[in-house]
């Protein structure tokens, strides 16, 4: 079973990406804090976003006459795992680049290609994601956000959504929504709009979060117009496109690399403080065996992606384990540095623990729980 | 050669001589002659020996899954040691002995399958020694089903030692037996619960069932990808891979285990169900020749040398083969 789990390499011209990004990336990521670095995916910053575009770091996967690369999934990867491993700030267009620009280019209209793509891949327009409501998290298909079709064409949309990352800062909302039947139709009835957030009677509330950050939202649709074209793909066909779009959403090195930061931090702590140690030493040497190991299951997904393929199930089973592995890195490493009460250790690291610590959390919520995750796995073990 | 070219016969193979009942026989006292004498035809345990010294000149890394084929059946004989170990011997330009072969990594440590072996490949830190096995150098602990024993040899043939010695090697053989025990009970557990039926359906519709074989499916496949990063080697592994591999194979072993008999209730338990023949070999592997603590604390110190690099520098090269 899972026999796609294979040891992958990364194409020599993929890896070639990594000495000139890192280039561009120190300049602006090093002399961050490293509570500010162990953010990453959560640290919004366009400058960087731009800079990212404008060498040609966005749009890997996407082709030539959109603004593209032309590059694939391996090329992504090593751009992504580059700016995870320092802590780079990629908020700003990780979801465009990630998923949003794959929906478009699989399922938009050729007008959608051509208006979305190229800005996302200059780093120029930022998309989020809008499928949880206030009644529907894991339950996905229950969505009542809906959108009715008006005369003349286009589409009214009233409804809510909630733990959106980033709506307040983005320019677009792929949001999921009902456009026809009830919310017991389940999988029916179904549809993708692109909704642009600065439309009259989108209201977008930011929420505080237990870290004092606030980088998810509620908004609020009241009778928004939309035009014909927000609509991408098919009228009806919303669940299988967002199935296809949460196998990018939750394969990627991320789903590894959340507490990085914190980790390498805490490792140079060791170094300077206490090399010997050897309960140290052996918490040091697990995190690091887990992480190669999650980073080659992580990489054989990729491989299936590369291939063309929609592994579904592999990436379930690779983000489960992947934010478990996140996860135990500040317990563990708050165990390790308690265990040497006397130990000064730098209120950076304090920092950064603390924000790990409150945070962590919500590494196995965002884009799907653990529960729902092994519900997909156990489906791929023919178990239902 | 692709793998299903060169896996099947020996998969079949296997079947045919390393089956539940033999190795239950085994286990109890019957000896390995006609397993043995069915491998030693097939010309696999030269898979390694280079074609120059008579061998097939196969790579670690080609045979790896053929080691995860012998975990999978919890073959009762040491396979996969004398593989390495003839590969080992022709290098060194030394005869090899015809039977089983067992790799003692240390003086202390208990030698898997050394009840059922002719030799011993013992490393002692400064060199390598051939020692023939006989009962008045092996004892074996007693414990139930296990073919381990303690050795106590003299009377040896002194080859040289690789730098890294013999561990690391004897470690990625136990991940990727592990990682093939591991698939082995998946199947098991699965088609189990997919049989069992309480509360008038099957236990593996029970969301509480479905939650721990998931889990079981993940620490599989941590196990295997672990062992593959290990036998990722033309032979011997470095000691960080080897570190890697059998330091989350070990780990993940002890979950496998666990929920193997969670999900099979009070018959996993019972001698004369199949169950018990792979968790009883998870447990001796994730012992033997280093546990996931002993493996963890060595990687974490060479992951402390290495000052220059950052985690995700640190694990690149392991994580994607040469
Ligand atoms: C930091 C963060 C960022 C997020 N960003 C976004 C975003 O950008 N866009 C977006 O749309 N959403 C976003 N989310 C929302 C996220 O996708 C949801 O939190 C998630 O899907 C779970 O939904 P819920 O929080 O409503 O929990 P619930 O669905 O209420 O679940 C609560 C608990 O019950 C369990 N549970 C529920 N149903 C079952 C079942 N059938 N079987 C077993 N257990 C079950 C769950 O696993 C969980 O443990 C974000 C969340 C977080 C934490």
């Amino acid at each position: 079973m899972f026999d796609s789990f294979t040891l992958r390499a990364l194409p020599p011209e993929d890896e070639a990406l990594r000495e000139p990004l890192r280039a561009l990336i120190a300049e602006r990521v090093a002399a961050q804090p490293i509570d500010r670095r162990a953010r990453s995916w959560m640290g919004f910053d366009a400058d960087l976003s731009r800079a990212l575009g404008a060498a040609g770091y966005l749009g890997l996967t996407l082709p030539k006459r959109y603004g593209g690369q032309e590059r694939g999934a391996y090329a992504r990867f090593v751009v992504s795992e580059e700016l995870l491993s320092v802590g780079a700030p990629v908020a700003a267009h990780w979801i465009a680049d990630r998923q949003s620009a794959q929906l478009i280019l699989h399922f938009g209209t050729e007008a959608q290609r051509q208006d979305y793509l190229p800005r996302i891949c200059r780093g120029e327009i930022y998309f989020c994601i809008g499928m949880s409501e206030p009644g529907s998290g894991s339950d996905l298909a229950s969505v009542r956000t809906r959108a009715e079709p008006v005369e003349g064409g286009g589409w009214r949309l009233n409804g809510q959504k909630i733990w959106t990352t980033f709506a307040h800062h983005d320019d677009y909302m792929i949001a999921l929504v009902r456009t026809s039947g009830i919310s017991a139709d389940r999988h029916q009835g179904l549809s993708q709009l692109i909704i642009d957030l600065k439309t009259p009677g989108v209201t977008v509330r930011p929420i505080v979060d237990l870290t004092g950050d606030a980088h998810f939202t509620e908004v609020f649709f009241e009778d928004v117009h939309l035009p014909p074209d927000a609509l991408i793909g098919e009228e009806g066909a919303g669940w299988a496109q967002v199935t296809a779009e949460l196998a990018f959403e939750r394969s990627g090195p991320e789903r590894i690399y959340s507490s990085i930061v914190l980790l390498d931090a805490w490792i140079a702590h060791i170094r300077a403080h206490r090399p010997d140690d050897e309960a140290s030493l052996a918490l040091a040497g697990r995190l690091t065996a887990e992480l190669a190991v999650l980073r080659a299951m992580s990489l054989a997904v990729t491989a299936r992606l590369a291939e063309g393929e929609s592994p579904v199930i592999e990436a379930s089973l690779v983000k489960d384990i992947g934010t478990g592995f996140e996860q135990s890195i500040p317990a563990l490493i708050a165990d390790d540095l308690g265990r040497h009460p006397d130990q000064p250790v730098a209120p950076e690291l304090v920092r950064a623990l603390a924000f790990a610590t409150q945070i962590a959390p919500s590494y196995s919520l965002r884009g799907g729980t653990r529960e729902i995750l092994r519900g997909i796995i156990a489906r791929g073990l023919g178990l239902r | 050669m692709d793998d299903a070219e060169f896996l099947d016969p020996f998969a079949r193979l296997l079947d045919g001589v390393s089956s539940p009942a033999q190795v239950r026989a085994a286990q109890g006292g019957a000896g390995i002659s006609a397993l043995w004498s069915a491998i030693s035809e097939s010309g696999f345990l030269d898979a390694l020996v280079p074609e120059e010294a008579g061998g097939v000149g196969l790579t670690l890394r080609a045979v790896g899954s053929l080691v995860e084929g012998l975990g999978a059946r919890a073959t009762p004989a040491p396979v996969a040691e004398t593989m390495v170990a003839r590969a080992l011997l022709a290098e060194a330009g030394v005869a090899t002995p015809a039977g089983p072969i067992v790799l003692a990594t240390g003086s202390a440590s208990r030698v898997p399958l050394a009840m059922v072996a002719e030799h011993v490949l013992l490393d002692t830190g400064r060199a390598l020694l051939l020692c023939r096995l006989d009962e008045g150098n092996r004892r074996s602990a007693g414990v139930p089903g296990s073919l381990a024993a303690d050795l106590a040899v003299s009377g040896w043939q002194t080859i040289e030692r690789p730098a890294d010695g013999l561990r690391p090697i004897a470690a990625v053989l136990r991940a990727a037996q592990i990682a093939g025990a591991a698939s082995r009970l998946l199947d098991m557990t699965v088609a189990y619960a997919n049989e069992r039926s309480q509360f008038g359906k099957p236990i593996g519709k029970q969301q509480a069932i479905q939650q721990q074989l998931s889990v079981m499916a993940e620490k599989m496949v941590m196990a295997r990808m672990a062992a593959r990063i290990g036998t990722g080697y033309a032979l011997l592994p470095t000691p960080a891979a080897a570190a890697t591999a059998k330091s989350v194979a070990s780990a993940a072993a002890v979950d496998i285990a666990a929920i193997a008999h969670a999900v099979h209730g009070a018959i996993g338990i019972s001698e004369e169900h199949d169950l018990q023949l792979f968790t009883r070999s998870l447990h001796e592997w994730r012992a033997a020749d280093g546990s996931e603590s002993y493996w963890s604390a060595i990687l974490g110190r060479a992951r402390l040398a290495d000052e220059a690099s950052t985690s995700a520098d640190f694990i690149r090269t392991l994580s994607s083969p040469a």
